[in-house]
């Protein structure tokens, strides 16, 4: 059983927290240093990456963050990757820049332009279907050379990930599909 | 419940939990509450303290004021329109907001109904002051429910009444036998189906947020710690000496709400908070959260 960190200053920490119990590891709810040192892994939810940077900052999390994501697997899920990226629009302070990504955020519309709509996703070789969430979502502009596609709406990959990092555009936390947690718990990092 | 509409509605709500949604009345203010932390805005012309204060009718704000504050921030922006007034709904979602109140603080339109919100594609929040008033309105297609406390008057009271009553109710109904559950429907005025959701999973179907009258990060504090998933705060913010640093104190007193010390120093340094008002002091006729049936 794994020690889950979630990062939990604002956002849907909530549902993830749910998605990890249900795989049976433990959720931790991270909302400072100490307890982020005890995690295996962490969690960055959905929720807004325009105050999860403030309260990083606030909070003295930033340096932590970066220092557990050189040795650790991080997954960030919507304002998650964000959060991870290397750049991204109208945001108080960078990013974390964990994942060399270039995202934009807010990139289909507004919260009428939200939607959900059957993905292609590819972990293991095998591309299958799976429920996509997108919620006033970001887009991924650019990746990496050292960045893989996992998932695909229409054109547009929508999940990615380096050796430790896995972004995702959409929310498998809000679906009851439990694939995409599993694989980042077994398979990343 | 969730098909794929609703459930959209329901994530952006998700989303929201455990911060802070700021009443603002220009664009300035949007960005000092953006820059303070604040995980959505309320776009108004007035705020509810100025609402009570001039009297007459309190409309939907002007859509020109609206577009503005949603150029000016990254943010979901909200906007009121009046109970019932389901073509000033349909004006705010043209427009594009991220979610509209259906709200007590602007007079309202109809004495006898509410929106019937299944018909938008946009996420609806609407206040209440207990349980069968919560549900009917989730019935109605409510995405987000927020206990009314009385807005504008910097008394936390009213919306500690509101939050407990809801508590306590979800609480009797897990206690109740299936076969009760009907006649407790009934006197709830709430839909059966939605009783036994609260019944088997202990809490609302969706999202269930606190406003009216939180003026201090212990105000923040004390919601989250009573059942609150999020806060709004109206008038306590700009209506206060220090609006900036009293907005982000309050998003930090939100985040480490179960944490004493952590609200201690939010709480020090921040000017004075608005002044507030006695219930007492406003008539039965004036208190906004007796609105909406």
């Amino acid at each position: 059983m794994a020690k889950i960190g979630i990062l939990a200053l604002q956002g849907d920490f909530y549902r993830h927290s749910l998605a990890v119990r249900r795989l049976e590891h433990e959720a931790v709810l991270v909302k400072d240093e100490a307890a982020l040192k005890k995690c295996d892994k962490l969690i960055i939810p959905g929720g807004e990456s325009t105050t999860f940077l403030h309260l990083m900052e606030k909070l003295n999390l930033r340096q932590p963050l970066l220092e557990f994501g050189r040795e650790k697997a991080i997954m960030g899920t919507c304002a998650g990757l964000i959060t991870l990226s290397k750049s991204a629009g109208h945001l108080p302070f960078p990013p974390l820049g964990l994942i060399d990504i270039t995202v934009e955020r807010n990139a289909y519309g507004r919260q009428v332009d939200s939607f959900v709509d059957t993905i292609r996703l590819n972990v293991n070789g095998t591309e299958r279907p799976y429920e996509g969430v997108f919620i006033r979502a970001p887009k991924i502009a650019a990746l990496g050379s050292d960045v893989r596609p996992l998932a695909w709406h229409k054109d547009d990959v929508v999940m990615a990930a380096s050796e430790n990092i896995l972004v995702a555009t959409f929310h498998p936390e809000l679906t009851d599909d439990l694939r995409i947690h599993a694989y980042f718990i077994e398979q990343v990092g | 419940m969730l098909d794929k509409t609703f459930l959209v509605k329901v994530g952006l709500a998700e989303m929201l939990k455990g911060g802070v949604i700021m009443d603002v009345t220009n664009a300035e203010q949007a960005k000092i509450a953006e820059d303070a932390g604040a995980v959505a805005v309320m776009a108004l012309e007035r705020i509810p303290a100025d609402i009570r204060a001039d009297g007459g009718v309190a409309r939907m704000s002007n859509p020109k004021m609206i577009k503005e504050i949603m150029d000016t921030v990254s943010i979901p922006v909200m906007a009121k329109c009046r109970i019932g007034h389901f073509a000033e709904a349909q004006v705010l979602q043209a427009i594009g907001v991220d979610f509209i109140d259906e709200s007590e603080v602007l007079t309202p339109a109809d004495e006898k109904n509410h929106i019937w919100k299944h018909d938008f594609k946009v996420p609806f929040v609407c206040g209440c002051r207990d349980l069968g008033e919560a549900l009917r309105r989730i019935a109605e297609g409510a995405a987000m429910i927020r206990t009314k406390g009385e807005a504008g008057s910097g008394n936390i009271v009213e919306a500690v009444r509101h939050m407990r009553a809801v508590q306590t109710e979800i609480k009797r109904i897990q206690t109740l036998r299936d076969d009760e559950l009907m006649s407790y429907a009934k006197n709830l005025g709430a839909p059966l189906e939605l009783v036994q959701y609260v019944k088997e999973n202990g809490k609302l179907p969706v999202p269930n947020f606190s406003a009216g009258g939180i003026a201090t990060p212990a105000d923040a504090a004390l919601m989250m710690q009573l059942g609150a998933e999020t806060n709004f705060v109206g008038s306590g913010i700009f209506k206060s000496e220090d609006p900036a640093a009293r907005a982000k104190a309050i998003v930090l007193a939100t985040t480490h709400y179960d944490d004493p010390d952590m609200v201690a120093r939010a709480s020090e340094g921040l000017g004075e908070a608005m002044p507030g008002l006695e219930m007492s002091a406003i008539p039965e006729e004036e208190q906004l959260n007796k609105r909406g049936w």
